[in-house]
């Protein structure tokens, strides 16, 4: 089987964000990087296809910083071969999907996978984007993955439940967590992965759709009447629930 | 700003409430631009058309479509009818089918798209929208420089408000859907019957590791029940087994805004917070007094949950009536 896992880099999920001096973009100082946590269940998924039916699984990323990095995790994490496209400035998620449905649309990859989400932007509109462009059907947030031959049968979560879908070769996978357990690379691999080639290629030149226009952190607006654990304050607390916040 | 298209949910006899929010959403953008709003309805049940009235959706599309539910044929449908109705402006909830067939019908229409969004306005002429980014660690505004705009909004953050115009005007729309549109169809859906979605409710009452096993989260649940709930649960939780996936909340789980959170035994790690800190008000229970979730709560009860849980549940059952 061809696949291709997209893969991004994003700010570890413990890291605290700070808006950068130009008020559009966080401070990257300080700021640790890392392969995005949905991608590892995309990259080991399409692992395991290609350990149970052979072919080559290649990782692609579209980014303006140096991506090298998680590129090697992918591909110490089984991948053969990697594909860095570099963008000129950071690009929207209307650049991205463009610049991997333009580079992979005559490499005939039987399955696309994604992360469900990069946990920066949380937009969830990357996988289903680039099938769109390509022409493919797909499935998102896939908890559950079931390929033969061509025939592919997904289940993905939908609010209170479940929903089986099925499509077929070539088509397009976003991986949610649970889907499997990623793998932790050993050194072997990773000695390995540090010989695996990976291809530059040229950016799109594609115009953004979105702009920011502005970033900002939250403003944490809360009461803050916090409280012991006596009868009469789990009594204050429960009237206030009701009588001035009326949630209850 | 020319016409904005809503697309709405049937669900059982009715609209989803976030269907009501979005043409909500869609007449406060209508007010500041003068546009026309149309909302659009494929595979539902006509019955059901004039309760959009009630929330002041005056024209609504009607697409008949009997086969089973396809991300792919949905799109197409979606992107025919924006076409025929000239609408430059598309509304879609931030939920399992919104966020599946937005980005296509973007695609499709070489439209600009932002998802997830929890403030739209005009400014200029434009629509700036809000979403929350790094798990609402922090928040962007952004604008979109194509003709035509595509927005997902999050479900419970737009409230619905009632504008009763009657019943919509209805169009019936002949959508022309080859087989090759139906390329992936939905052959089963299986739902949890009888218990609320984290990502739907009111209220969540969510439990962490304080709980020492996974038996007493009785507790959690008669709390939510109490409350006309749903359960949720922390990582740590949901990764030791004790409950499923479908209750995480945070960052590599579900992200929320209820009315009300209940955080007990959580003591509120970054990911925690971000799937949380957008509920309208939180109400935490933890025995640390310096539990970081306590920088976030609007009320808090610093004490032990196996006492403090079953005490409160009894309290707002009296409360309640």
């Amino acid at each position: 089987m061809n696949l291709l896992v997209c893969v991004s880099r994003v700010p570890d999920t413990a890291t605290k964000i700070f808006v950068g001096p130009d008020g559009k973009t966080i401070d990257s100082k300080g700021v640790k990087y890392i392969l995005n946590p949905y991608d590892e269940f995309a990259l080991e998924e399409a692992i395991r296809l290609k350990e149970k039916n052979g072919g080559e699984v290649t990782a692609l990323t579209v980014s303006a910083d140096d991506a090298t990095d998680i590129l090697r995790n992918a591909l110490a994490m089984g991948a053969d071969s990697a594909i860095f496209i570099k963008a000129p400035s950071e690009p929207d998620s209307y650049q991205v999907a463009h610049n991997i449905a333009n580079s992979v649309k005559d490499k005939n990859f039987d399955i696309i996978f994604f992360g469900r989400q990069s946990v920066d932007f949380d937009s969830f509109q990357i996988p289903s984007m680039v099938a769109e462009l390509l022409n493919i059907p797909s499935a998102s947030v896939v908890s559950k993955l079931e390929v033969n031959g061509t025939k592919v049968i997904a289940e993905r979560d939908i609010e209170g439940g479940k929903e089986t879908v099925e499509l077929s070769t070539p088509c397009a996978i976003s991986a949610q967590k649970g889907l499997n357990e990623p793998r932790y690379p050993k050194l072997p691999d990773i000695m390995k992965a540090k010989k695996k080639p990976i291809e530059e290629v040229p950016f799109f030149p594609v115009e953004a759709a979105v702009e920011v226009i502005s970033i900002a952190l939250p403003v944490n607006k809360r009461v803050g009447k916090i409280l012991g654990d006596s009868d009469a304050d789990i009594n204050e607390i429960v009237r206030s629930l009701h009588e001035d916040a009326k949630v209850i | 700003m020319k016409k904005i298209l809503v697309y709405l949910e049937p669900q059982n006899n009715s609209f989803k409430r976030v269907s009501n929010e979005l043409i909500t959403a869609a007449n406060n953008l209508a007010q500041s631009s003068g546009s026309e709003i149309v909302g659009l309805c494929i595979g539902g049940n006509t019955s059901i058309y004039p309760s959009a009235g009630q929330f002041g959706l005056k024209k609504l599309v009607s697409v008949d479509f009997s086969g089973a539910y396809s991300s792919t044929a949905y799109a197409e449908i979606v992107s025919q009818v924006a076409k025929a109705e000239s609408a430059d402006v598309l509304l879609f909830a931030s939920n399992a089918a919104g966020l599946e067939i937005a980005p296509r019908v973007s695609a499709k229409l070489d439209a600009g798209y932002v998802a997830d969004c929890v403030g739209l306005e005009v400014a200029d002429g434009n629509i700036v929208a809000t979403k929350p980014v790094y798990a609402g660690k922090a928040l962007i505004k952004t604008k979109i420089n194509k003709s035509t705009k595509v927005f997902s909004l999050r479900p419970n953050v737009f409230t619905a408000i009632k504008n009763d115009v009657g019943s919509p005007e209805v169009t019936n729309f002949n959508a022309n859907i080859s087989d090759n549109d139906k390329k992936a169809s939905v052959t089963n859906v299986s739902t949890n019957a009888g218990k609320l979605d984290v990502s739907e409710a009111d209220i969540i009452v969510s439990g962490g590791r304080g709980f020492k096993e996974a038996g007493n989260f009785a507790m959690v649940e008669n709390l939510a029940a109490a409350l006309g709930g749903a359960v949720g649960a922390s990582r740590a939780v949901v990764d030791a087994g004790w409950r499923p996936h479908a209750e995480q909340v945070g960052q590599t789980g579900k992200t929320v805004s209820p009315n009300l959170y209940v955080a007990c035994a959580i003591s509120g790690a970054v990911q925690h917070l971000a799937g949380m800190s957008s509920s309208k008000v939180i109400l935490a229970i933890n025995k640390d007094k310096d539990a970081p979730i306590f920088k976030v709560a609007d009320y808090g009860i610093i004490g032990d949950v196996f006492e403090i849980v079953p005490k409160l549940t009894e309290k707002i059952k009296a409360v309640k009536g």
